[in-house]
């Protein structure tokens, strides 16, 4: 395998405190030496001056569609659309269908990744059979298969008796516990944030106590249970207040959000444009103050995207009919940059800490870093040049994004993944 | 749409005048005012109407019905005109059926109104006759209709316009030709 | 007064002068219905598509009324008769009816948002005949020329809406169109029926009856849906009939030449009383005669340029 020296860029690898000008060798694969003015032979030179380079990011919710949903994403275009936004390792959900829910579609999925795929995936194992919220899926086995973290992901786990028992179940494993927080019947099949612009739109409502009731409930089963529990896309300010309490006893809870989260509120609905309908779904502007806050404050841990392609079909229809969720991997780092970097919310290196150490340790995955001998995965930005959002230009499948037509900063111009060049801009 | 007024063509005496010729001239070739009925195209023709009842009333002595179109929702330029005000409601209070119609309009000109208001009027009934009585006739006609009674014919260009005043709308009686300025 | 709306979908994006000349043009359309013949020519050889995708009778003939006597051609596209429940979806189905070369769409439908949808996908006039609990904008239209006509004015006025707000669209057009023309708007309803931010509307909220109606020029009765009652949103029917049922009894507590109106069809005895509704404040049936004089107005004013063929 041939060698790749990445010369004069601004390195930013928080895992190893580093911040400046720096070059980066990488060989046979791994990350051999990051340091300034490297006097190395190289095969192939990068002049990396002037751009941002970052340890490949690290995507843990995401949703590649395949099995079952080859017409929204596959593994080989969900991945590919992943490198473009300079994320090298993605968790996958496991709402396919099949679900994962034994260790047969964890190994179709590793095995498809590695022949088709085009970055490290990380598969998310059911926490039900069927992922119906009923009996426990065989945990043991997924762990073993290759399952970095369990989820119904979609469906929230509405039986606490069930919440209590997998818990427990996967701390003996060294499992973390994703849940999709809600409450079903509170959001008494909603369609979007309820308040002043839903009452405006005439649409049904999901009450942002929908989301907060199942943050409470589930951080304290995780006090009673010990259990790692992390909360997946929090979008409330009273979920925010609840992790808050939480750490500072002290629990193992962990939370991420996404970036429309905080660069989009339900005043953001235009047009009855479903690309702004997800679940959870776009909040007040109070909440989007508080998920900017709490990733100031450090009680977000991660940022995830929550990548859900739909087809247009599924899309261009009537917004209460319409599928839920927006795909995210190629804009992840040009709204991280432009919304939480630029208006000073987050520093640079605090934001490449969000998307790469952090949510690295919250699935366990050795990733996230540049440290010498580990897998080459290297991601360049540019960040002074503008360019308009265009979703036609995607990658995914999916069309699916509330951000198109949004001129952002950030964009990612190379991904290495293990040493091979997996993405250039322009090609 | 604003317009410069070039010549005064008729004054308020001259326009007096007219309308009680046009009177007596209904009367004669109607022979009286059996069966007679006068409706005015909205707006000034409406006026004109008006006047033209309380004319024939003192040399008859019997009052004549009088109603208005409006003729809007008649009209054949609707996909292209875009009308300045919001439409008015048309007045009949009698049925038209065995009536002789005298309809009148202020202007004359392409013969696109009388139209619409013969069609609208017979959408109303069966007149025995419909007549039509105007206070200017400028010609250019795009259709083969013609004036049985004419205040005055005044020739004038496609260019010009010739705008009837009436004291109930405008303040004062008199009919103006003017410079279309578009 | 010009017209430069493609569509009319909703009374929010309506200015206070727009709604005045549909006001207008709705008065001289009502008398077009007191003749013997009851049709004028100006929609000759258009083709106006009633596109129902939710049970209503009263709106559509309403609307069907209105088209014909202004000699439009009608089409009636209903669930039951449409491919939308053999699975096409509403784009197809539109740009089906489209390639028929339609020249007004008036859309009906259970999903809020759907007539804004299908504008913005079309070159055919789009008018909202009621979407989800968005807006009903002729009906709020209707509401004010009826309000209009029995008060002399709108402005000034206190109007009381009450009953279901939440699932409400007439509700919401009337608030942005009563609002628009300087009337005061009350809304009255059980907590459990009035919708999240609603006070950032600009209106009144009252949970008491009586203290909602003192002093009110218009009472404005929402039709209740009885089954609302399975989902917990009031405890029986007899209670919130108890609650919030208007009566002559409770009318005293309005002004003295208070006029009542309904949007229909009427639950009698659950959210209005028989007496209430046959009775002198009522103009309920001014409402119905004042909804074919107001969709002819619209429909006229906003028939735009005539379709030509594909290629012209």
């Amino acid at each position: 395998m041939k060698s790749i020296l990445i010369q004069n860029g601004h390195v930013v690898d928080p895992a190893n405190q580093i911040d400046g000008e720096a070059d980066v060798f990488i060989q046979d694969g791994k990350i051999v030496k990051v340091g300034k003015g490297l006097k190395v032979k190289a095969d192939q030179l990068i002049n990396a001056k002037g751009k941002i380079v970052t340890p490949g990011l690290v995507d843990i919710h995401v949703h590649l569609r395949e099995p079952g949903f080859e017409y929204k994403e596959t593994i080989a275009s969900g991945t590919l659309a992943a490198v473009a936004g300079g994320v090298t390792s993605v968790a996958c959900m496991p709402n396919t269908n099949p679900p994962i829910d034994d260790q047969a579609i964890v190994y179709f999925i590793k095995s498809k990744a590695e022949k088709e795929g085009h970055c490290h995936v990380f598969p998310v194992g059911c926490i039900s059979k069927r992922r119906e919220g009923a009996e426990m899926s065989e945990v043991g086995e997924l762990k073993k298969a290759g399952a970095v973290g369990l989820s119904d992901d979609g469906a929230p786990i509405m039986n606490a008796e069930l919440m209590r028992r997998v818990m427990e179940y996967a701390k003996m494993h060294d499992l973390v516990v994703i849940d999709h927080c809600e409450d079903m019947d509170l959001s008494n099949n909603g369609v979007m944030n309820e308040g002043h612009a839903s009452t405006v739109l005439g649409l049904r409502g999901i009450p942002a106590a929908s989301e907060t009731v199942m943050v409470a409930r589930n951080i304290l089963l995780a006090e009673m249970t010990g259990a790692k529990f992390h909360v997946a896309h929090m979008s409330t300010a009273g979920s925010v207040e609840l992790v808050r309490q939480a750490k500072k006893k002290g629990l193992n809870v962990t939370a991420e959000t996404a970036p429309h989260y905080w660069s989009l509120s339900d005043k953001s609905i235009k047009n009855y444009n479903a690309n702004f309908k997800m679940n959870p779904p776009l909040r007040s502007e109070e909440d989007v103050a508080a998920i900017r806050k709490a990733l100031k404050e450090g009680i977000i841990d991660c940022i995830a995207t929550d990548h859900a392609p739909h087809s247009s079909t599924e899309k261009q229809c009537e917004f209460d009919e319409a599928a839920f969720g927006i795909v995210g991997l190629e804009t992840l780092f040009a709204v991280t940059y432009s919304h939480l970097v630029e208006p000073g919310v987050v520093s640079l290196s605090r934001a490449i800490e969000l998307l790469t150490t952090a949510p690295s340790k919250i699935v366990g995955i050795n990733k996230g870093t540049l440290s010498e001998g580990v897998d080459a995965d290297v991601a360049i930005f540019d960040i002074t040049t503008e360019k308009k959002v265009d979703v036609n230009q995607f990658k995914s499948k999916g069309r699916n994004s509330p951000f198109n037509g949004w001129n952002l900063r950030g964009w990612c111009e190379l991904t290495i993944v293990s040493g091979e060049i997996k993405f250039k801009s322009g090609e | 749409m604003t317009s410069k007024v070039k010549a005064v063509v008729m004054e308020a005496k001259d326009i007096e005048r007219a309308l009680t010729r046009i009177a007596h001239e209904i009367l004669e070739r109607n022979k009286g005012i059996k069966d007679l009925v006068l409706i005015g195209i909205k707006s000034r023709g409406e006026v004109l109407a008006e006047r033209l009842a309380v004319k024939i009333k003192s040399i008859e002595g019997t009052e004549v019905p009088c109603g208005a179109l409006d003729i809007t929702f008649y009209r054949d330029d609707t996909d292209t005109h875009q009308p300045d005000k919001a439409p008015e409601q048309t007045e009949l209070p009698f049925d038209v059926t065995g009536k002789k119609v005298i309809l009148v309009d202020d202007v004359l000109y392409t013969g696109r109104s009388a139209r619409a208001a013969i069609d609208e009027i017979i959408d109303f009934g069966r007149p025995t006759a419909i007549q039509l009585a105007v206070l200017v006739d400028r010609g250019h006609r795009e259709f083969p209709i013609h004036a049985d009674y004419v205040g005055k014919n005044i020739p004038s260009s496609a260019k010009e316009e010739v705008l009837v005043r009436v004291k109930e709308r405008d303040g004062k009686d008199e009919v103006v030709i003017a410079e279309s300025e578009k | 007064m010009t017209w430069k709306s493609k569509d009319l979908l909703t009374l929010e994006e309506l200015s206070a002068s727009e709604i005045q000349t549909i006001l207008d043009t709705a008065s001289s359309f009502k008398e077009v219905s007191t003749r013997s013949v009851k049709k004028v020519p100006a929609l000759r050889g258009r083709t106006v598509v009633l596109f129902f995708q939710e049970p209503s009778t009263r709106t559509r003939v309403s609307f069907e009324l209105a088209a014909k006597r202004l000699s439009a051609d009608i089409l009636n596209v209903q669930t039951a008769s449409s491919s939308l429940v053999k699975g096409e979806t509403l784009i197809d189905t539109l740009k089906t009816l489209e390639s028929m070369t339609i020249d007004a769409l008036v859309v009906r439908h259970k999903c809020s948002g759907v007539p804004l949808m299908l504008a913005n996908m079309t070159n055919a006039t789009v008018i909202n005949a009621g979407d989800g609990f968005h807006e009903h904008p002729t009906q709020g239209l209707l509401d004010l020329l009826t309000i209009r006509e029995q008060k002399g004015k709108i402005e000034g006025l206190t109007v009381t809406i009450i009953g279901d707000i939440t699932h409400s669209r007439v509700a919401r057009s009337n608030i942005h169109g009563l609002q628009k023309m300087g009337a005061k708007v009350r809304v009255c309803a059980p907590t459990t029926l009035m919708p999240m931010g609603i006070e950032k509307m600009g209106v009144e909220v009252y949970h008491d009856l009586d203290k909602a109606l003192k002093d009110t020029d218009v009472v404005y009765v929402l039709r209740l849906q009885l089954e609302r009652q399975k989902k917990n949103l009031f405890p029986t029917i007899r209670e919130y009939s108890i609650l919030y049922g208007v009566t002559n009894e409770r009318l005293k507590r309005a002004k003295k030449d208070a006029i009542v109106m309904h949007p229909g069809p009427m639950n009698r005895g659950v959210e209005i009383s028989s007496g209430v509704a046959d009775g002198p404040a009522s103009v309920i049936d001014e409402q119905v005669t004042n909804g074919v004089a107001v969709r002819m107005a619209v429909l006229y004013l906003l028939k735009g340029e005539k379709t030509q063929g594909e290629n012209a």
